[in-house]
């Protein structure tokens, strides 16, 4: 037993060394990464029992969020993500209890106060800018804001996501270019989960990935494991400290795969094959990710069920929570149109 | 007081701004040694840098959407799209986005940006060049619009455009360009948001014009003082949003007549929304049906003959006015 013991200690040591992680920062993506799946899985709930009226989630892509966000300076970088990011917004900060009050369209949700959508994620504070539901226009406003920061002198990186339906749009070519253009520290995360909506890739674009586009840019570019957080972490983080350093835009496509249906209003089976979604079930990152740290005996199956059984309770309290907190009256309607001169 | 043209007073604005305020930038197609389509920009580049007058490629989503995010990083922008019909291309951001960020983030964004384009027809520009659009902006809550018709005018207001909090469009007659008039050079000189200005002074009829249409009235007025003996009153309402109705009502209560006119088309434009005002607020005083002299329902043609025959003229509003009588 002490033998294994000690064997295990120095696996782990040797394990740590290549994820170039601690074991601290391990716990923090599994944390995430179950948090937000957990979170998600309460909203659909919260749906199909109609206090909540639309749900539209990430699963499937917590491992490609959790890893690229945790590369970033939270309080320093800006992240105008896309809609499937809540494990973006939790890594900066979010807690369950705000996105509890944004899936119910709450008073207080400070994402929008009730006004917009669930999930256009949004926190001035955090430095999270919203986005419209026009899929890739936050990627101009993330060109926008890293050329702000050029000109003010300041270090910093914005993270700009959206999924690879989104590359096909204008605004992802044009804020593309602008950036490559100037040299902007903007890092481009794409989510490839195989679907826009209905459509594969490959009725998407021509190319066969995402990060082939980059090369009419003269753009970096990487493609990544998105169902592995942290080969996600590894890539994305020698990226975002090239940019910082003025290195240019980087343009990083995380292979993921959408386990559930688009939203809380499609019914996926009408265009995705169950054999396909079974095979990808098996790689769901955070079991994948479980099996792997206790595999590797990073930490004790304790220190999992630790973190676990805190998920389970932080989600419980949050809905609990957020279903007793106020709607916005019919008069929050008419403000905040024109800021006062 | 000097004297100058119309794009004079918006350069003499823009170098004023920039030299008050580090935070203004400017961002457009050819604005840098071309000077801007319309020569409102020459001499800035030289005077700022690169950094501060900045080229962009042919991609007005990101010419928007970028200063959208600068401003959202507490940068005053403004950028220029050349002509109204090309925002099109920027509609997007300018409507879902510059418009709506403050609403939609409950006041916690806001995006101080300056959104520049020029409009108009009589300059033989073509149907994707010509257009007056002001009132399709105007429509949009959360964008405020300005249409300058005079050289003071212009710089007073774009000045004011930098001290706002909110995206402001503001839209430029491309016939007026070259227009001179008398601006003052004190830095301090702004136009406030949403007054009116009574350009001349009538008893009998009010002709409210904005931008271009300001002058055709004007025109159409002399006419009917000379040869016809009726006075009429023009308003040019400077800006449509926010919009001051106050002073077209309180002219036509004075008057108890009352044309609109705009080179926009009649069908659905704001002519017809300065009709409604003035029923709403001074139909017992109306004499007559408000009458709307705009375009002909057609896109602009080229040949000067024709677009002439597409844009309303001044004797299409003397004709409107004594239709009244």
């Amino acid at each position: 037993m002490a033998t294994r013991e000690r064997t295990r200690k120095a696996r782990s040591r040797e394990q740590r060394h290549d994820y170039l992680l601690s074991e601290a920062q391990l716990e923090e993506m599994y944390y995430y990464m179950l948090l937000a799946r957990r979170l998600s899985e309460r909203m659909l709930i919260l749906n199909r029992q109609g206090r909540a009226p639309f749900v539209i989630a990430g699963a499937g892509q917590e491992a490609a969020q959790v890893g690229a966000a945790m590369a970033l300076e939270r309080g320093t970088d800006y992240l105008a993500p896309y809609y499937r990011d809540l494990a973006m917004n939790l890594v900066f900060g979010m807690t369950a209890r705000e996105a509890m009050l944004n899936v119910l369209g709450k008073r207080d949700d400070p994402n929008s106060y009730g006004r917009q959508m669930p999930a256009h994620w949004s926190s001035p504070a955090r430095r999270i800018v919203t986005q419209s539901s026009v899929v890739a226009t936050q990627l101009v406003h993330a060109v926008g804001i890293a050329l702000g920061a050029r000109l003010r002198g300041e270090q910093l990186v914005v993270m700009a996501c959206c999924g690879e339906g989104a590359t096909s749009r204008g605004d992802f070519h044009e804020a593309l270019n602008f950036a490559a253009i100037h040299r902007l520290p903007v890092i481009f995360f794409v989510e490839n989960n195989g679907y826009a909506i209905s459509e594969r890739t490959e009725k998407e674009m021509p190319v066969p990935h995402v990060a082939d586009r980059a090369r009419a840019y003269d753009m970096h570019a990487a493609i990544v494991d998105g169902m592995d957080c942290v080969a996600v972490y590894q890539t994305v983080k020698p990226a975002v400290d090239q940019a910082r350093r003025g290195g240019g835009p980087w343009l990083i496509e995380a292979k993921c795969y959408r386990l559930w249906a688009h939203s809380s209003e499609d019914d996926d089976t009408r265009y995705r094959p169950r054999k396909e979604l079974e095979e990808w079930a098996k790689k769901d990152p955070i079991t994948v990710f479980r099996e792997r740290v206790l595999a590797d005996g990073i930490f004790p199956r304790e220190d999992l069920e630790e973190i676990e059984a805190h998920v389970e309770e932080e989600v419980r309290d949050a809905v609990e929570w957020a279903l007793a907190q106020p709607d916005p009256a019919p008069e929050d309607a008419l403000t905040h149109v024109y800021k006062e001169y | 007081m000097a004297v100058l043209r119309m794009r004079d007073a918006l350069r003499e604005a823009l170098r004023e701004e920039m030299r008050r305020n580090p935070k203004i930038f400017l961002m457009g197609e050819d604005i840098g040694k071309y000077g801007g389509s319309y020569a409102v920009t020459a001499g800035l580049l030289e005077e700022f840098g690169e950094e501060r007058v900045r080229d962009t490629p042919i991609a007005e989503s990101v010419i928007v959407g970028a200063g959208i995010g600068a401003a959202m990083a507490g940068y005053h922008p403004m950028v220029e799209l050349m002509t109204i019909n090309f925002s099109f291309l920027a509609l997007d951001q300018i409507v879902n986005n510059a418009a709506k960020l403050l609403y939609m983030s409950n006041g916690q964004i806001n995006v101080p940006l300056v959104i520049r384009m020029a409009s108009g027809g009589g300059s033989q520009l073509g149907a994707t060049h010509s257009h007056s659009l002001e009132g399709l902006y105007a429509h949009f809550p959360g964008l405020k619009v300005v249409c300058p018709a005079f050289p003071a005018d212009a710089k007073g207001l774009l000045k004011r455009a930098f001290r706002d909090q909110n995206t402001v469009i503001f839209i430029e007659h491309t016939a007026n360009y070259g227009l001179r008039g008398e601006v003052p050079d004190d830095p301090d000189f702004l136009i406030e948001f949403g007054q009116a200005n009574i350009v001349r002074e009538g008893r009998d009829v009010t002709i409210v014009g904005y931008s271009g249409s300001v002058h055709q009235a004007l025109r159409a007025a002399e006419i009917l003082a000379e040869q016809e003996e009726v006075e009429a009153e023009v308003i040019d309402l400077r800006t449509l949003r926010p919009l001051d109705i106050a002073t077209v009502v309180e002219s036509v209560k004075k008057t108890n007549r009352c044309v609109v006119v705009e080179d926009d088309w009649k069908f659905g434009g704001f002519a017809g929304e300065i009709a409604a005002l003035v029923m709403e607020h001074a139909f017992d005083w109306l004499d007559a049906p408000v009458a709307r002299v705009c375009s002909k329902d057609v896109p602009m043609p080229y040949n000067r003959t024709l677009e002439y025959a597409a844009l309303p003229s001044e004797e299409d509003v003397v004709d409107a006015v004594l239709a009244m009588f």
